[in-house]
């Protein structure tokens, strides 16, 4: 059997940074970690300490209130599964200016790599949980999926088109330098988004 | 305990923009009065750990948002809102209805009558408990002393039913 093919997270990030133009971007867990790897913006959320899962209504929130402010959440497979419903919630909402990115490698990298229940290993069928068809059946009707960052990086123009996109990236796992962690005090970097977004 | 023009007027008074909110059996008497309602917008989520990170969205974004669930939500909801009003601090304001206090018949053994007071001790969050008619202006009071002090706030509202 052949493995599957995916990207590197920290690659799949970068197309994400260099591509955000003005966006606001909220990133969790692993995702976070290596965001803080990237020069930062004003408008940059990198949610730790987070409530895991509930990242997207955070960036829903400011969606619906800034509905000219392009937002993009990058959320893991295991905060996503942590909060399914958000789907739900952000396809009955529909901002056209919401993207949401689920970063998938089938594992709770920060804790150490244990499988998801989403992960082949731990489903009764063998197959990997399709973040693609649960947010086409939550409502989505932008969904794209890239095993490939450079497929990924072709289609950039998708993180900006009009939403709400999901977008799933098939990416592989860190097994060193795993450890979750906060640029700083998370009141004062909220301030800073906040400020920003009030400018 | 509002009626439920009388509960949008409120709302429209303190200048609050969204309800963020899943409605319960007295809750849910609101419902067509703020889907109606000119100046608010109602955003229901799927679970309540998402009305309050939603809400802090909506507030980081300008607007002024207010969380309404059952106390059974505020239960499920603890992580996320420890997180919005303590880790990042910010200044969300949530209208708990509180199931079972004017009628424990309907739902005898219900334990929400032994656990919502301490959970909300717990949070450590500046409470107003609406326990009957007669307080209901302490609603808005509330609201605008929580405003003007840019801290978070609950209105604890009595319910009878389930």
């Amino acid at each position: 059997m052949s493995t599957p093919q995916a990207m590197p997270l920290a690659e799949a990030l970068a197309v994400i940074h260099q591509y955000r133009a003005d966006a606001v971007v909220i990133t969790t867990m692993g995702a976070a970690r290596e965001w803080q790897t990237l020069e930062p913006h004003p408008k940059d959320l990198v949610y730790m300490p987070s409530s895991m899962g509930q990242g997207p209504p955070l960036g829903l929130g400011i969606a619906i209130a800034q509905p000219d402010q392009r937002v993009i959440v990058v959320n893991g497979d295991g905060c996503t599964l942590m909060n399914l419903g958000c789907l739900v919630t952000l396809a009955a909402q529909a901002p056209k200016n919401f993207t949401l990115v689920v970063v998938d490698n089938g594992v709770y990298e920060v804790t150490g790599g244990q499988t998801t229940i989403g992960h082949p290993a731990k489903r009764a069928d063998g197959q990997p949980l399709n973040f693609a068809d649960l947010a086409r059946a939550a409502g989505f009707t932008e969904v794209y999926e890239f095993d490939d960052v450079e497929s990924f990086r072709f289609e950039h123009e998708i993180l900006h088109e009009p939403g709400p996109v999901c977008i799933v990236l098939k990416t592989t796992h860190q097994t060193e330098d795993i450890s979750a962690r906060s640029p700083g005090p998370p009141a004062e970097r909220i301030q800073t988004l906040r400020a920003a977004l009030q400018s | 305990m509002f009626a439920p023009e009388e509960f949008v007027s409120t709302l429209t008074e303190l200048g609050i923009t969204h309800v963020v909110w899943i409605p319960d059996t007295t809750l849910g008497q609101w419902d067509e009065a703020l889907r109606t309602a000119p100046e608010i917008e109602l955003v229901q989520v799927c679970r309540e750990g998402e009305a309050w990170a939603l809400a802090a969205g909506l507030y980081l974004g300008g607007a002024k948002p207010i969380v309404v669930i059952q106390c059974t939500g505020l239960f499920e909801s603890g992580d996320s809102l420890r997180n919005i009003v303590h880790d990042y601090r910010l200044p969300i304001y949530g209208l708990i209805g509180y199931r079972s206090f004017l009628n424990a018949a309907s739902l005898p053994g219900d334990t929400c009558l032994k656990f919502t007071e301490p959970v909300l001790d717990a949070w450590a969050l500046d409470t107003v408990f609406l326990k009957d008619e007669t307080m209901k202006p302490q609603f808005a009071e509330h609201y605008r002393k929580c405003t003007e002090q840019q801290i978070p706030g609950i209105c604890l509202m009595a319910e009878g039913a389930a």
